[in-house]
């Protein structure tokens, strides 16, 4: 039914005016420019949902404000070995470990330790009933905006980071704390030397 | 001939009014007032409509059924009953868990492309067609025209009906 | 044992793949019809030898042979033989090989049935296919195998899982397996999964035809392009009924009393059904006009990619997403795939440019090929406005480090309104003939639909003054589209019934019969208009109310009050334990249902699943959640219901929808549509009239 032309291109209309060959050449570049593109993204996206949670560099820099007032910025406590606890009121897991951090925070108070919990996404009742729970005494604050959560790549609550003296990373711990791990770490730490 | 450019530019009218009614209907309506009584759950629940859950992946926080979105559902409740108005809680949601539990993209800053390149794209598409459809009559008419359509009223005859009949027939 | 065969064959498959992939790009280059009979031999063999990898699998699925990681993973005891062989498709190994599967057998379909039509092109065809499958098979293979075991390695903390036994290994075998995720034990998840995916790896077929087209340079002829529409056709009507299982899966089991919304993995299906349906308007334009042919092929290359794309997302955490499977190698992989996919089809496209010249003429902006071609950029700027809508979030996180939700009122509001502009030219295009609509003439006919249209609205108006203008208008639209599809049936029956004096039955019938392409579009058509109304109604009609009853109170909303009467607690068969609420609904005062929604709470998955109950008619429907209770003692509970005006119409027009696909290809089965239809070469005179400007020779 169809007829076979040998030589189609002798159909064709002559030649095409210029601009709109000049408007397909940029035509083109534009396309291939949105494909790249479009893959790049994707490929990032790739890169950041397989990201882990830090374990090592200088520990991501962020000023949080408690939930009685105080404002702490990690970088200003340099010489101390600061352990950051993500949590959540809603989170079941973190409940197993509270009392256990609690418990560390006042055996380590007064050696160069500080604990800051970092309370991800919470509504603020719930989580100041649950630090009144279990009687926590160290300093608490919201993570507005999730940020200091996202810079350290946290994958869920809860999660704790051990920062040194000098202000790197030592590893984290994923998932609930028992007894003597959080201790072990510190005692590592805390015996670490340390010259400004 | 200018009759059917007329016609089909009160087309692209009609279309484009169409955006221009939908824009009209994005506006919502008034945030309730805040009253001094506990703001019932249907209240609650028209601002957490346009709230995402910050944890739960996709989840709008007025169906999402974990605890954490309880949570969050009872302080909007505690938020509404102290006087707050609906923008007062989400700007409250953004700062504390960040742009993502918004349902819908802010129309300013940065978000303000997402609504951008749809219109843009568009606009675009029509010029674009416009083009392509005005290049094809160009090639039309450099060749003389094959044949006009009869113009037939509605009392066909019965010859007609039956060619249609049969062609109708042939293709099939 | 059984998973050994199943092993074994895949791997042999696997090597299959790889030699009918080379041996048919040569034999086809090199003339040699034997190499290219092989290489067809092969794509056979594979197949089969993938139907026996999955009946292993289905096999072990069945048999609880916990050995196997898959199984531990996806089967249970608790699991009815039924739910345990759907398990195939339940996680990602089993669903990689069951799709790699599927492609195999669109592939051996293809190159089984008569070449005679295509011949030139086949082994090249069978070479486009063959590598994507290659690439499928060997995933299945190498990353996400389903016949891996589970092993104890004195100093691993986690179990090792592996093919074979690493040093110092000991077989971990499970008493008994976690089960199928919970939110997966539906109907609709049962079917949603194979439609969606036959829709996807059909369209490997379209994508193999076009490339092969361009490969070889075969432009002149156009038979290519019919076997691609049919094909097409298939593809898209799978992934239509995929997308409304999907819905009702949605609908009954995720509890928000929706069935759309707007999630990535929702967007990834709906972008290939956009082009896919862009395609199968705009190739009419191709074998009516000879025009569109680049456009075709470029809507091909793009459906094909945007199936990948959607796979892609749904398979790795790129865009979080409700229904996101777990992270494995596969991203980067399918990465890599979908863009030598997309750039090689690309590049190939414009390295053949300028050969595939297609001869456009308008005589009229007032015809059907201007129509077509604004309903094809429309279908174009939705894809892409969902597209963005979808990636967006990455794009904001990219560049200000910030964390967006791009949720439903975006989509709603941007592609609203474009959706209903392409239902407004589905009432208007079947009425314009190809090449000039005599304006006088359109206007007639459109009298009587638009003042249908028009009654409607005002009606709508007057029962509800506080509907929104687009409300209406929508109203407005979807009755013109139905009146005037309605309309093409009965002048066609009026013209069967005064020509052969047959009574009107017969006349439909036959008319139906005689033009099935026709007549089954506008079924189709019409089957879009009911899944529209669905739409409206959610859109701007749906109703909600939540509350707290004691025993004996009531709750209410609209014209139904719900009456609580208390609540019951029991285990269920497969590991769930259940709440159930018992309430009374009423309308106007009178009962019309008992219902008992509930809430299973799955334990070994520790996840909770709401079953709503509902009271469903024709034009709305009570849909009932236990969202919340005291305790049992306490008998307080809370319910949210929702009335879902038009719902069920979209589960209807998925029906009707997969009617009118039956009609319209029926004829094709039977080969007579091969004919060519080719107005443009030939004097009006003589010509075949393409069936579908029928309506336009009356004028």
């Amino acid at each position: 039914m169809t007829e076979i032309n040998p030589e189609p291109v002798d159909q064709t209309t002559p030649v095409e005016p210029a601009p709109n060959r000049i408007w397909s050449t940029t035509g083109r570049l534009v396309v291939v420019f949105l494909v790249v593109g479009l893959i790049a993204l994707l490929a990032w996206g790739l890169v950041q949902a397989e990201k882990t949670p830090l374990e090592e560099g200088m520990a991501p820099d962020f000023t949080l404000t408690s939930f009685d007032g105080r404002t702490y910025t990690l970088s200003d406590l340099r010489g101390n070995v600061v352990i950051i606890n993500f949590w959540a009121s809603w989170c079941p897991p973190c409940r197993e470990e509270a009392a256990y951090l609690e418990r560390t925070w006042r055996k380590y108070k007064d050696k160069g330790v500080i604990f800051i919990g970092v309370d991800y996404a919470d509504a603020e009742k719930p989580a100041l009933a649950y630090i009144d729970e279990f009687d926590i005494t160290y300093f608490n604050g919201p993570d507005l905006g999730t940020r200091i959560s996202q810079s350290y790549n946290i994958k869920g609550v809860p999660e704790t980071y051990y920062v040194a003296k000098d202000g790197t990373l030592r590893g984290n711990h994923i998932g609930p704390l028992f007894e003597p791990e959080l201790d072990n770490r510190i005692d590592e730490l805390l015996s670490e030397p340390y010259t400004k | 001939m200018t009759k059917n450019k007329f016609l089909l530019l009160v087309l692209f009218a009609a279309l484009a009014s169409l955006f221009i009614t939908a824009k009209v209907y994005a506006q919502d309506p008034a945030p309730t007032p805040a009253s001094a009584t506990v703001p019932s759950d249907n209240e609650v629940n028209l601002v957490a409509k346009k709230l995402y859950c910050p944890v739960c992946p996709n989840t709008p926080l007025d169906v999402c059924e974990t605890q954490a979105c309880k949570d969050w559902r009872a302080q909007i409740r505690d938020q509404l009953a102290s006087g707050w108005t609906e923008k007062e809680v989400m700007d409250y949601f953004v700062t504390q868990y960040g742009e993502r539990v918004l349902a819908e993209p802010e129309r300013g800053g940065f978000t303000s492309l997402v609504w951008m390149l749809p219109l843009l794209i568009v606009a675009l598409g029509l010029v674009f067609v416009g083009l392509v459809l005005k290049s094809w009559r160009a090639s039309r008419l450099s060749r003389p025209l094959v044949q006009t359509e009869s113009q037939t009223g509605t009392g066909i005859p019965k010859q007609i009906l039956d060619k249609i009949e049969a062609e109708i027939r042939k293709v099939d | 044992m059984i998973p050994d065969i199943g092993l074994i064959a895949l791997i042999i498959a696997f090597g299959l793949s790889v030699y009918a992939t080379l041996l048919s790009v040569n034999g086809g280059m090199s003339k040699r019809p034997d190499w290219v009979a092989s290489a067809r031999n092969a794509v056979v063999a594979v197949f089969a030898l993938l139907t026996i990898s999955v009946l292993s699998v289905v096999y072990s699925l069945n048999a609880l042979d916990f050995s196997q990681a898959y199984v531990a993973d996806v089967s249970s005891r608790a699991m009815s033989p039924f739910l345990r062989i759907t398990a195939l498709w339940g996680g990602q190994q089993g669903s990689v090989l069951f799709w790699a599967w599927l492609m195999a057998g669109f592939v051996a379909v293809v190159v089984i049935r008569k070449w005679d039509a295509d011949r030139e092109l086949m082994p090249y065809v069978m070479f486009v296919a063959m590598l994507t499958t290659t690439f499928f098979v060997g995933v299945v293979v190498f990353i996400t195998n389903p016949f891996t075991k589970m092993w104890l390695v004195p100093g691993a903390q986690d179990l090792v899982i592996a093919i074979f036994q690493p040093l110092n290994g000991q077989q971990y075998i499970p008493a008994d397996g976690s089960g199928l995720n919970p939110l997966l034990r539906h109907f609709g998840m049962i079917g949603h999964p194979p439609t969606t995916y036959l829709g996807f790896t059909g369209f490997v077929i379209p994508f193999s035809f076009a490339i092969a087209a361009l490969m070889k340079n075969d432009t002149s002829s156009d038979q290519w392009i019919r076997t691609v529409r049919r094909w097409t056709l298939v593809a898209w009507i799978f992934l239509s009924i995929g997308l409304i299982l999907g819905g009702r899966w949605a609908y009954d089991v995720l509890g928000w009393g929706g069935f759309w919304g707007w999630d990535p993995v929702e967007n990834a299906m709906l972008m290939p059904w956009l082009t896919g349906t862009a395609f199968l308007h705009s190739v009419m334009m191709t074998e009516k006009r000879g025009m569109l042919k680049k456009w075709n092929i470029l809507l091909i290359i793009l459906t094909y990619s945007l199936s990948l794309f959607g796979t892609f997302i749904t398979r790795t955490g790129v865009i979080g997403s409700v229904h996101a499977f777990s992270k494995t190698a596969l991203g980067p992989a399918f990465l890599i795939f979908i863009s030598i996919t997309f750039l090689g089809a690309m590049t190939l496209l414009m390295m053949r440019w300028s050969s595939l010249k297609a001869e456009h003429e308008l005589e009229s902006l007032f015809s059907r090929e201007a129509a077509f071609v604004l309903q094809n950029m429309l279908f174009l700027a939705i894809t892409i406005a969902v597209l963005w809508g979808t990636v967006f979030p990455l794009i904001t996180e990219l560049f200000t480090n910030t964390k967006i939700t791009v949720g439903p009122p975006y989509f709603k509001k941007v592609t609203g309104p474009m959706f209903l502009a392409l239902i407004t030219l589905m009432g208007i295009t079947p009425m314009l003939a190809w090449r000039r609509q005599a304006v006088n003439k359109l206007l007639s006919r459109l009298a009587v639909p638009l003042s249908g249209a028009l009654i409607m609205a005002v009606a709508r108006a007057l029962i509800n003054p506080k509907s929104p203008a687009i409300s209406l208008f929508s109203i407005a639209m979807v009755t013109f589209v139905t009146i005037s599809i309605l309309a093409e049936f009965w002048r066609g029956t009026q013209i069967r019934m005064s020509t052969r004096g047959e009574n009107p039955f017969t006349a439909l019938i036959k008319l139906v019969i005689n033009n099935r392409r026709r007549f089954g579009g506008y079924i189709i058509h019409l089957g879009v208009i009911m899944i529209a109304l669905g739409f409206i109604g959610d859109a701007f009609y749906k109703q909600e109310t939540q509350g707290t009853l004691s025993a004996g109170e009531s709750l209410t909303i609209g014209e139904y009050s719900l009456r609580f009467d208390g609540l019951e607690g029991y285990m269920g068969s497969d590991g769930r334990e259940i709440v159930e609420a018992s309430t009374v609904l009423f309308k106007d005062g009178q009962q019309v249902k008992v219902l008992k929604p509930r809430r299973d709470y799955f334990v070994v998955q520790q996840q909770p699943v709401s079953i709503a109950g509902v009271y469903s008619t024709a034009g709305e429907d009570v849909y009932i959640l236990l969202v919340g209770w005291e305790s049992i003692s306490n008998q307080s509970s809370t319910f949210k219901i929702y009335v879902n005006p038009l719902i069920n119409w979209v589960w209807i027009g998925g029906f009707v929808l997969a009617l009118g696909v039956l009609i319209g290809t029926w004829s094709q089965a039977r080969g007579r549509s091969e004919a060519t239809y080719s107005l443009k070469n030939q004097p009006e005179d003589g010509a075949v009239p393409a069936p579908a400007a029928a309506p336009s020779i009356g004028d």
